[in-house]
Order: structure tokens, then sequence, then C-alpha cells
């Protein structure tokens, strides 16, 4: 990744609430161009509740969430279209129409937003399909793939108009080592090759310290970020305790 | 037989403070459930300042036996008194260590009558509120898309309208028929034996006519597709929600109303009417069956129905279907799309779909009643 590259995310002082619990408070960041960017944290810390308020599935009390310099907080009707068709979304359990076959699910997004004509369409999603490794499999429905295949499927979904941005919601969980381990290399090849920006939420540690290039780290009782910086040096200089516990695979007492 | 070991105690006062209670066998949970009453009780009785308790005996101790020793300490912490316990074998020791489980959890306190009702009402007034207002917000939205979807064909999805259309429609004209069918025949069974008293039989070729074309056959079809294409939407819809499938439309930018709502809703207001005429065709069929039985012929029936009936019988049936078919497929998607998390929030859904269907059906049924009969009709 280029250190200078020019951010493309910007998330300034987001609070998030249900009704009156406080999830988070005050958050501040940024991402930058073709980063894998990784939100860790311990469970129930609100690391998918400031994925969703991202993606505009939650809208935050306070703060602004600027995509590539828009405002995905307040954007509405075609403005909000017009954002969400520059990002894609990879969901925990893979979230494919499940009575649409693969190719229908990736074409769905190219339907909606361009005239391309059928056989086009077709073209880009199994163009789409040999990039995750899922040749062949675009006429199977989504519950004849494996837990990994749907989540290459989802990935390739959300390739679909060619994003700046992907974001990826536990991206590992429910699969076995060697499959995640699969699912982190086509994520860095896709970064590297691609220059697609991830944004990651997980807390599976191999996962972050193959692909992170940047991490923030949630608090669950400050309700606010606690640590900011590539993995490898927060485990080895981070003064915290909380953060070395956790990259450093301790039980942690707090 | 060695698994059978049962567990003894034997209780002594060595004097006015101390008391004695030796416990000796297997402590495991089906002997303690039988000791456990009569140690406490025991306690309860003689109320020791201090008690020991002589565990040498015991050569078997699980989770339970623990959980009678620091029971017993909790008591008499509770009495004021103290818990000596003597020769417990140090791996039940270590036991006692593991599962000291310090503070207890406590159940919620409960608050007094006075402030708990008030609280309830005012909890369930705002969540009535919401819902009231999520509705409101959500025909709104729906009407403005139907609308917008109706002047701009092209942006509905015909392929998901259609194969929807068969779903609830194509498939449930054989349940409706068969309903329309015995609907028809039990009525000109009912009819004909008080019809009969004034000779005037021929009569229930009427009255079926009437009562099918105005009311139970709209009404009747409307609630077989409450049941079984309502309850469905809101299934479907709902396992999407539960399946993060109304996420990933929303962030693919494909509103979730345009894209699941907006097709169900067409597809049931075309099929409900159409259903609804299929109702009327087999009832007025059976109806005719039970006649000829009766001896009249089937060319006299028919003329007797279209000298009793007129198009504004028919039409004035179908046009509410119109409605049915709009609020079945409406409240369907609604309930779907408000499905909250966990395993019963489907079902909950598809239930909530069924019950509000049917009386919203019933409640414009008798809106429409009203109008007819104030407009004539």
């Amino acid at each position: 990744m280029d250190d200078n590259a020019k951010s493309i995310i910007k998330v300034e002082n987001i609070t998030i609430a249900y009704d009156d619990f406080v999830v988070l408070k005050d958050i501040n960041f940024e991402v930058k161009q073709g980063e894998i960017f990784v939100i860790l944290g311990g469970s129930g810390c609100g690391k998918s509740t400031l994925l969703k308020s991202m993606i505009s599935l939650i809208k935050p009390v306070t703060g602004k969430v600027l995509i590539d310099g828009k405002d995905i907080v307040t954007a509405q009707g075609n403005e909000l279209r017009d954002i969400l068709s520059g990002i894609g979304v990879m969901y925990q359990n893979s979230a494919l129409f499940g009575s649409m076959n693969i190719i229908e699910n990736i074409c769905l997004v190219l339907e909606e937003f361009t005239n391309l004509p059928k056989d086009a369409m077709e073209l880009i999603a199994n163009m789409r399909l040999k990039v995750v490794g899922l040749e062949g499999a675009g006429y199977k429905m989504p519950s004849e793939l494996s837990g990994g295949m749907k989540k290459r499927a989802a990935i390739a979904r959300a390739m679909a108009l060619d994003p700046k941005i992907i974001f990826l919601d536990e991206p590992g969980a429910g699969l076995d080592p060697i499959t995640s381990a699969q699912l982190d290399e086509l994520i860095r090849k896709l970064s590297r090759s691609l220059n697609i920006t991830f944004v990651i939420v997980t807390h599976e540690l191999d996962s972050i310290f193959a692909i992170a290039d940047r991490v923030i780290m949630l608090d669950k009782e400050t309700k606010s970020i606690i640590a900011t910086g590539n993995p490898n040096e927060l485990r080895d200089k981070s003064t915290n305790p909380w953060v070395k516990q956790f990259f450093n695979r301790q039980a942690v007492e707090k | 037989m060695e698994g059978r070991n049962l567990a003894s105690i034997n209780y002594n006062i060595l004097d006015k403070s101390q008391q004695k209670l030796t416990i000796a066998g297997r402590l495991d949970m089906e002997n303690i459930s039988s000791l456990w009453p009569e140690i406490f009780k025991l306690i309860k009785k003689n109320k020791p300042k201090v008690l020991l308790l002589d565990a040498s005996g015991v050569d078997y101790c699980d989770g339970a036996g623990i959980g009678l020793f620091l029971k017993l300490k909790e008591k008499q912490k509770e009495n004021k008194g103290s818990l000596q316990i003597e020769n417990l074998k140090p791996e039940f020791n270590q036991l006692m260590e593991l599962f000291e489980p310090g503070q207890l959890s406590k159940p919620e306190q409960i608050p007094s009558f006075f402030k708990r009702v008030p609280e309830q009402i005012g909890k369930s007034l705002t969540i009535s509120m919401r819902e009231v207002y999520s509705q409101i917000s959500f025909v709104g939205e729906v009407f403005v898309k139907f609308l917008y979807t109706l002047f701009h064909l092209g942006s509905l999805r015909w392929k998901d309208t259609f194969l929807i259309a068969e779903k609830s429609g194509a498939n449930a004209v054989g349940i409706t028929a068969l309903l329309g069918f015995l609907i028809g025949v039990i009525l000109a069974f009912q009819s004909a034996i008080s019809m009969r008293k004034f000779g005037a039989e021929i009569y229930v070729a009427d009255l079926v006519a009437i009562v099918l074309f105005r009311e139970l056959g709209p009404l009747l079809t409307a609630f077989v597709l409450a049941a079984r294409t309502g309850s469905a939407f809101a299934a479907e819809i709902g396992t999407m929600k539960i399946n993060e499938e109304v996420d990933a439309l929303t962030t693919m930018g494909l509103e979730p109303v345009r894209f699941l709502v907006i097709p169900r809703m067409l597809a049931a207001v075309v099929i409900t009417p159409l259903l609804t005429m299929f109702n009327n065709l087999f009832g007025i069929l059976g109806c005719i069956l039970v006649m000829i039985t009766m001896g009249f012929a089937p060319i006299t029936l028919i003329n007797e129905i279209q000298h009793a009936t007129n198009l504004t019988d028919l039409f004035g049936g179908l046009a509410k279907t119109f409605v049915f078919g709009y609020l079945i497929a409406g409240i369907g998607c609604l309930c779907g799309l408000q499905t909250g998390k966990g395993a019963s929030a489907v079902g909950d859904s598809a239930t909530r779909a069924v019950v509000s269907s049917i009386i919203a059906i019933v409640v414009a049924d008798g809106i429409f009643a009203v109008i007819y009969y104030f407009l004539g009709i």
C-alpha cells in the first residue's frame, strides 16, 4: 500500500446509540485508498455496529461518514445510490439471495445500475467468479455451496460494480483455518492487484496479522478506539495492557 | 454394589454454642437431594453458633456436595454463626475453592405495583405509537412507490411478479375452487330447509348467488390468501431479514420496498379478484348441483341467477378484493420487514401477518358495507 495514498473514508465524531444505550462514542478515523483496514475488538464492543453505520444501515446519533468525500449518513435518494454503487459489502453469513443462482446474484446489481445486455452481464459475473476462484460454479444455487464458497461468491457479488471499497463483516466466521487463510489470501490479492480498499471487521488474530495494513481496536468499556496502527507494531510496542493481551492471545482480566 | 454407596449424617449438640454435623459416604447429586432438606431443617431448628462439619467420612463429592458445603457456609453467615469444615480431603477442598461463586447473581428486583403499572402502560403506549408511526410511513412509502410503478411499468421486476403471482394465484386455484364449491353446497342445503317451508326453494339459487357475489366470495378468498400468501410473504421476507439479505439489498442500492414489496403487492392485487371469480363460479356450481338433486333443471337455475343478480353485485364484490389483496400483501410484507432476531421471530411474523390481515379485511369489508349502503349498491 502506498503510504501517501489519499483517504477514501473519513469517519468523523461518530456516536452510535440504541435508544438510551450508547454503543460507541466520538469515533474518528480515516482509511486510505488501497488499504486493508481492520476494525477489531472483543465481542460486543460495537465492531459490526460501526461497520453498519459506515454502509448506511444504522444512522449514528451524531457525526459524519465521508465515503470518497460524500457523507453517507445524510445522503438520500440518488445521492445515496451513487455512494452505494461505489462500495460492496460481504455479510457475515454471505447473504446471497437463496432464490437465485450465483450468476443471478451478481447480475442483480448490474441490472439495477447498468443497461448492459444480458450476455455482457453474465460475462462480467463469470469474470468476477474467476477472480474469486469459483469458475464453473455460476449456475449453482447458494444452498449447493460450502461455507467458504458462499463467502467467495459474496465477495464476487460485492465486486460486481468494480467498487473502490469492499466492507467485510467477519469473513472468517464459521470457516475452518485453511479456508479462512485462503480467503485472506484472496483479499490480499484483490487489494494488491485491483487497489480495492478493504474494511474488515474481525477478531481473528491470524487473519489480522496475515492481511491488515492498519487496525483500530475498539473498547467496550470506554466505547472508543483504544489503539490505532499496524498490528505487528501494536503487539510489540503498545503500552496498553488490554491491547498487549489481545495481540498476545492472553486471557483477559478486566 | 459400589455405585450405590449412600451418604449418612449425624448431628450432635456438643455444648451451648458448638454443634457437630458429621457427613459420611458419597456426596453426589442423588444422595444430596434427600440429605439437603434434612440438614437444613436441623440447622433451622438448632441455630448453632459454631457448626463443626466433620467431613472425614466423605469419600466422594461432586458439584452438589460442594454446593451443600457452600450453602451451609452461607446459612451460618446469615444466622451470624460460623462453619468449620474439618478433615475434608484436599481434592474436595480444591473443588470448594474452584466453585466458590462469590457474589451470587440475584434476580432483578420487581418494582412495586404502583411503579410497575404506569411504567408498563407508558412502555406499551410508546411501542404502539412507534408501530403505528412505522406502519403509516410504510403505507405511505408503499403507496407512492406503487403509484410510481404503475406509471413506470419498466421499473417493475416482472419476472419476480409473475413468479409470485403463479405461486400465490395459480397454485391457489384448487383450494379456492374447492372451498367455493363446498360453501355453495353448504349454503344451498342450509337455506333449502327454511325456503321449503314457504315453497320457495327456487330462491335458494338467488340467495346463494347474491351472498357469494357480494360478501362470501371476496371474504373467503381473502381469508385463504391471508392464510396462504400473507403468511408466506411474512415468512419469506422475515427469513431474508434474518439472513441479512434485506441489508444486502439496501447496501446494493436496491430499495427493499421496490424490490420485495411492490412485486408482491401487484401480484396480490391482480390475483385476488381472479381467485374470487373462481370462488364465485365454483360456489354457484355447488349450489346448482344441490338444486339439481332437488329436481330443478339447470337452465331454470341459471335463468334464476341471471335474473336475481346483476353486474353491480359482481363488480361491487370484486372491487373490494383489490383492497383486500393490497392489505394482505402490505401487511404480510410489513410483518416480514419488521421481523426481529431469534428462532421464533419468523413464526411470530407469519402469525402476526395472518391475524392482522384477517382483522384488516373484516374492518375494510365493514367500511365497504357502509359505503355501499349509502351509495345504494
